[in-house]
């Protein structure tokens, strides 16, 4: 199997991690949802350091993110299919 | 009929008190900050002995001496110890250590330095330790079965990787060995915030659940909410979370959460230090999750292997107990892998299945037991770091 440059947890999840190093806008990611190893193409609008998520739909502010099937916390501002999400557009609920 | 890892064994040093060891140390134990220099001194004289020094034991009070004391006597019990020697200032808190060790039948022996000074005290100790490494020289490992094992885990540095391969992991490894009657620990009350739902739910009954959920919220309301000056996004996560892609505090609780695997329930929760009452299976500690504080608890409790999940590359040991680094991160394999004891980065590669890695981690431990310096070992990593709850008197 070729080696994915994006991970997804579950089915429902709204954001996935880049899983190799030096990814570069414009590439068209092969993802893999964990889960049931379903696969899927999508294609990253920034360079992405290993680790960092991608959001898998356009996301607006006030929404929440969805990984592990979870709350992992609210949208802060926009996020566009293929962006990257980080501590600049998503926050903690709790503290 | 027995699954595959029943008849699994390891060669470790069988204890007085029945418990499995798989390091032999004779320890310098100093009752307080001011011992240090007489326990360094004992031992820099005598070879093969392992001083451990830390910073309180002075003017404590209430829980936050008790914990100081099980903290001291749970490290001199563990059964990674074979000898001890204690050394404290005054004899009484000395005495209390030593008498608290000697519960296990292993050699334990406290000196006191006042009305003796520290040169009296080292040459005294010294003659004892020399006796002490002696004693523990001639043990021989012996064969012991896995399920004599105690085995903990916290994770460190965690990132997005963690999450997706090293975690699970460590829960595979849960799933399997907790069958066969090892005992488990995990703990990090602050980082199961976000993931309190899931971590309930996974007690073996309902009152277990609802005494841990208490505790839990008892720490985030008489510790994060009394506390905070703002959201911690520099404290959990932490600056290397955060770089290694991590971003809520809830996205890291579900990845921690991981290390409990898909099976495992834990029987009871433990105070910090506290020893396991409730026979063989998985415990919860109320523990910080800062690392050092976290291992040296549980190795106080008398865990003997440490299992360590890490992302970006925590490169924490433990003085008595072997340290586990276990990391699915590419980068972190390239650029630190002289930290690294378990390789899991073909899960993100999808070329390991966490089934492989867990059996991947079970020979680590077999090996480990069997006598396997770990990374953190060879690198001298020997961080040992008291839990201090408040201020002295």
């Amino acid at each position: 199997m070729t080696v994915p440059h994006l991970l997804v947890h579950e089915k429902k999840d709204n954001v996935g991690v880049v899983v190799v190093e030096n990814l570069k806008a414009g590439t068209k990611m092969l993802c893999v949802v964990t889960h049931d190893n379903s696969s899927f193409e999508l294609e990253v609008h920034d360079d992405v350091p290993i680790g960092h998520k991608v959001a898998l739909c356009d996301i607006g502010s006030g929404e929440t993110a969805i990984k592990y099937g979870e709350d992992i916390g609210k949208f802060v501002a926009d996020a566009k299919k293929g962006g990257h999400v980080h501590v600049h557009n998503l926050k903690t609920k709790r503290w | 009929m027995a699954s595959k890892y029943a008849n699994l064994t390891v060669r470790g040093y069988r204890r007085d008190n029945g418990r499995v060891g798989v390091r032999n140390h004779v320890v310098i134990l100093p009752v307080d900050d001011i011992s240090n220099a007489a326990c360094e001194a004992v031992a820099n004289n005598i070879k093969g002995t392992l001083a451990l020094p830390h910073a309180y034991g002075r003017l404590q009070f209430g829980a936050d001496l008790d914990l100081h004391f099980r903290t001291m006597i749970g490290t001199g019990a563990n059964p990674n110890v074979a000898a001890v020697i204690v050394i404290g200032i005054e004899p009484g808190w000395t005495k209390r250590i030593v008498d608290g060790i000697a519960e296990t039948g292993k050699p334990v022996a406290g000196f006191s330095i006042e009305q003796n000074g520290d040169l009296k005290t080292i040459m005294d100790a010294s003659r004892k330790a020399k006796d002490f490494v002696h004693y523990a020289s001639e043990l021989q490992r012996e064969e012991c079965s896995i399920s004599e094992l105690w085995v903990s885990t916290k994770c460190g540095e965690s990132d997005t990787t963690t999450g997706l391969g090293s975690c699970p992991t460590v829960g595979n490894m849960y799933d399997k060995l907790l069958p066969e009657g090892i005992y488990g620990c995990f703990g990090e009350t602050s980082e199961i915030t976000g993931a309190e739902h899931i971590c309930k739910s996974r007690a073996v009954n309902d009152e277990v659940g609802e005494r841990w959920y208490k505790m839990w919220k008892a720490y985030q309301d008489d510790v994060i909410f009394a506390n905070q000056t703002d959201d911690l996004s520099e404290s959990q996560p932490t600056k290397g979370n955060i770089e290694g892609g991590l971003t809520t505090i809830e996205e890291k609780a579900l990845g921690n959460l991981e290390k409990i695997g898909r099976t495992s329930r834990y029987v009871d929760i433990l105070e910090p230090a506290e020893a396991p009452q409730s026979g063989k299976g998985l415990y919860f500690m109320d523990t910080s999750s800062a690392a050092a504080e976290c291992v040296t608890l549980m190795a106080a409790s008398g865990y003997v292997v440490h299992t360590f999940p890490t992302g970006q590359g925590n490169v924490i040991g433990n003085p008595i107990v072997p340290v586990i680094k276990i990391t699915a991160n590419p980068r972190t394999v390239r650029t630190m892998g002289e930290h690294v004891d378990l390789d899991v980065s073909g899960i993100l590669r999808r070329e390991m299945t966490i089934d492989d890695a867990g059996d991947a981690l079970i020979d680590m431990i077999v090996r480990t037991s069997n006598g396997r310096n770990t990374a953190a070992e060879a690198l001298g990593h020997r961080e040992f770091v008291m839990t201090k709850l408040y201020r002295s008197a």
